[in-house]
């Protein structure tokens, strides 16, 4: 089932964060803050809104996962690329940090 | 080559520093993103999928090999090691950090360069055909004219909030390589019937989402009247274009929506109120712009056809490198050699910062300190000696620089789609790295023979997709990636936007989709000179049609 995280990319370097439960700014996207329903998601919508105006991170937004076991999983390719780092440079971005699934 | 006069070097330093005083305020604070994304943008500065992105001004695709050198050290210093070489004879760093632009841009300063104009709905970076001051078939040099346009353009106050941006391009030659007629303004620099040198002005042309071929609307302008006739050009569409939808912004709307003899009487009535103001073009001023680009002093080097012949005989790949990677010179004991960076399997256009070092050695011992970087996303050394070919070769053999390939099927334009790109909705860089290693093999690249492949990851056409002899588009359909293939397209002198040719193919089919292609031209071709442009434009689409879909349709 599709839930919802919340996005954005940090400001001073540009790279891809996510929302964690603790309300800090996650390098990884296992353990986002996961909306589970309508009120949630707009909780996160909220949150968003609150996070550009923070000036800690900037292009927010709230996208479609799936949690597959332990992690999540989202469901665009385009976010998948961000989570991973781009599929033709392996040695770069957040898979050269950690083994993780391919994106394609 | 230009040099910066005390002018150049104040606005520049000027411009930097405004952009670190505006950086520093967006990291305190004191600036929000909407106030601070219009700045950054004016300086270059995007933001990407993975980081921000850093596109850097190169004037006509011009560089010394200081400049290029510069370019290494901050691939280096502030980013992964490399550069993309983009369609706009610009370069893309992918991975700088914010708090690091200011000094990215004072270290490109050092060396005459910038990252102005390179977004915004402003002039941009003027390009021009890259064999440039170099090519046996150029009438005259286009770059004394594109500086000259930059120098103009460079925050120009009336010019620097247009509807939409604005590209310009300028050819020194018939044969077309700066694809003038998909620009906004193309300038093809030509002679009259008494030998004085002018302009074929073509307006309107573009790609993106709406393609279009541009129209003439004079064939002769002469030099004096460069900037008094393209600011004609630019307060009609200043006036006129539309700010209403950003989709129909361009000024080939305009001219497509006005129609072109309605427009083309638009500006020139324009003219004729600035045809005699102090915008008109001093012979002076053009002499002393032109002197900058004089040719440089070439020694005669006749021993070099010898040793070319020795050295072809003892080696077929360099033989075949010559044959396809170097044109012919004004001087008959040079060449103009083509770097290809597209090798088998590799990212069109990326070069690593030892690359760009080595090139830069080569360049200033053997090319007279002179690089270019072509639209197709290759570089460029434009004054070779014929008898330095053999050294120059195997100096680019050392780090992987000597694909013989230029022109041919894995000479692939792509652009980062969506591997690094927040608007791309495909990925096109792994499509074209499937495509070179289907092809790999020279013997039947050579016989395939000249086919232009052109792949976009969004309908915005950075990768010129529509002008390729064959053109790949992707898309997002239903979450998957989709390939749309256009056929018959070519940006040169005799300028045609391809043709779709129906459904699209997935991923895993697109590179078979190709071959399928590739292999009915070699079906149908009279004989292998002619090309797969002209058996296209011979026999149409329904071949080709015919062999994609009916095979699809027996697969099923």
């Amino acid at each position: 089932m599709s839930v919802k995280v919340l996005t954005a990319n940090r400001l001073t370097d540009g790279e891809a964060v996510w929302l964690g439960a603790n309300g800090e700014w996650l390098d990884h996207i296992d353990g986002a803050l996961v909306a589970r329903h309508a009120e949630a998601a707009a909780a996160l919508e909220e949150a968003g809104k609150v996070a550009i105006k923070s000036n800690l991170v900037i292009d927010v937004n709230v996208i479609d996962v799936e949690e597959r076991g332990e992690h999540l999983y989202p469901i665009r390719l385009r976010e998948r690329i961000r989570q991973l780092g781009p599929t033709v440079r392996l040695d770069l971005g957040k898979q050269a940090e950690k083994p993780a699934a391919n994106a394609a | 080559m230009y040099r910066y006069d005390e002018f150049d070097h104040a606005f520049v330093s000027a411009r930097v520093e405004q952009f670190k005083d505006q950086v520093e305020r967006r990291l305190a604070g004191e600036l929000t993103e909407d106030q601070f994304r219009p700045l950054r943008l004016m300086n270059g500065v995007y933001l990407q999928l993975h980081a921000y992105m850093l596109r850097v001004a190169i004037p006509y695709g011009t560089l010394s090999s200081r400049q290029m050198r510069k370019l290494a050290h901050i691939a280096r210093t502030y980013d992964r090691g490399y550069g993309h070489f983009t369609t706009r004879q610009n370069l893309q760093y992918n991975w700088p950090a914010l708090k690091d632009m200011p000094k990215v841009l004072d270290e490109l300063a050092e060396v005459e360069m910038h990252a102005l104009q390179t977004s915004g709905n402003c002039i941009r970076n003027v390009t021009a055909d890259h064999f440039a001051g170099a090519a046996a078939d150029e009438v005259a040099d286009p770059r004394p004219y594109a500086e000259i346009l930059r120098q103009w353009s460079s925050m120009h106050p009336e010019f620097s909030y247009l509807p939409r941006k604005f590209k310009i391009a300028v050819t020194g030659a018939e044969r077309d390589r700066a694809a003038i007629q998909v620009h906004d303004i193309g300038l093809h620099l030509k002679k009259n019937a008494a030998g004085e040198i002018g302009f074929a002005v073509y307006v309107g042309g573009g790609q993106g989402r709406t393609p279009m071929v541009a129209k003439k609307i004079r064939d002769f302008l002469p030099v004096e009247d460069l900037l008094t006739y393209t600011t004609a050009i630019m307060r009609v569409y200043n006036l006129n274009g539309r700010r209403d939808n950003k989709y129909k912004a361009r000024i080939k709307i305009l001219v497509h929506e006005t129609g072109t003899e309605e427009l083309t009487r638009q500006v020139e009535t324009e003219w004729l109120a600035l045809k005699n103001s102090d915008l008109k073009l001093p012979q002076t001023d053009v002499d002393a712009i032109d002197s900058y680009f004089r040719p440089p002093h070439l020694p005669q080097r006749p021993e070099g056809w010898s040793a070319l012949a020795s050295a072809r005989k003892a080696d077929h790949v360099f033989a075949a490198w010559v044959d396809q990677n170097v044109t012919p010179h004004k001087n008959p004991d040079y060449g103009v050699v083509t770097i290809s960076l597209k090798p088998i399997g590799g990212i069109p256009g990326d070069a690593t910062d030892a690359q760009m070092d080595l090139v830069a050695d080569i360049a200033e011992q053997f090319s007279q300190d002179e690089i270019r970087v072509s639209h197709e996303q290759n570089l460029i050394l434009p004054h070779v000696a014929i008898a330095d070919l053999r050294i120059v070769y195997d100096l680019l053999l050392t780090d992987s620089l000597a694909t013989a390939n230029a022109g041919l099927i894995t000479d692939i334009i792509s652009c980062p789609g969506l591997d690094y790109c927040a608007l791309a909705t495909a990925r096109s860089i792994p499509v074209a790295q499937r495509i070179s290693e289907r092809f790999a093999d020279p013997a039947r690249q050579a016989d395939i023979g000249e086919l232009k492949l052109k792949i976009s990851g969004c309908i915005n056409a950075c990768g010129h997709h529509h002008v390729g002899h064959i053109g790949i588009l992707g898309v997002e359909k239903k979450g998957e990636e989709l390939y749309q293939i256009s056929l018959g397209g070519s940006g040169d002198e005799v300028c045609t936007i391809g043709d779709i040719t129906g459904r699209g193919f997935s991923s895993e089919e697109i590179v078979d989709a190709i071959e399928t292609i590739v292999d009915r031209y070699l079906e149908i071709r009279t004989d292998k000179e002619e090309t797969f442009l002209a058996a296209y434009r011979r026999l149409g689409a329904a071949p080709f049609k015919d062999a994609l879909y009916s095979e699809a349709a027996d697969a099923a």
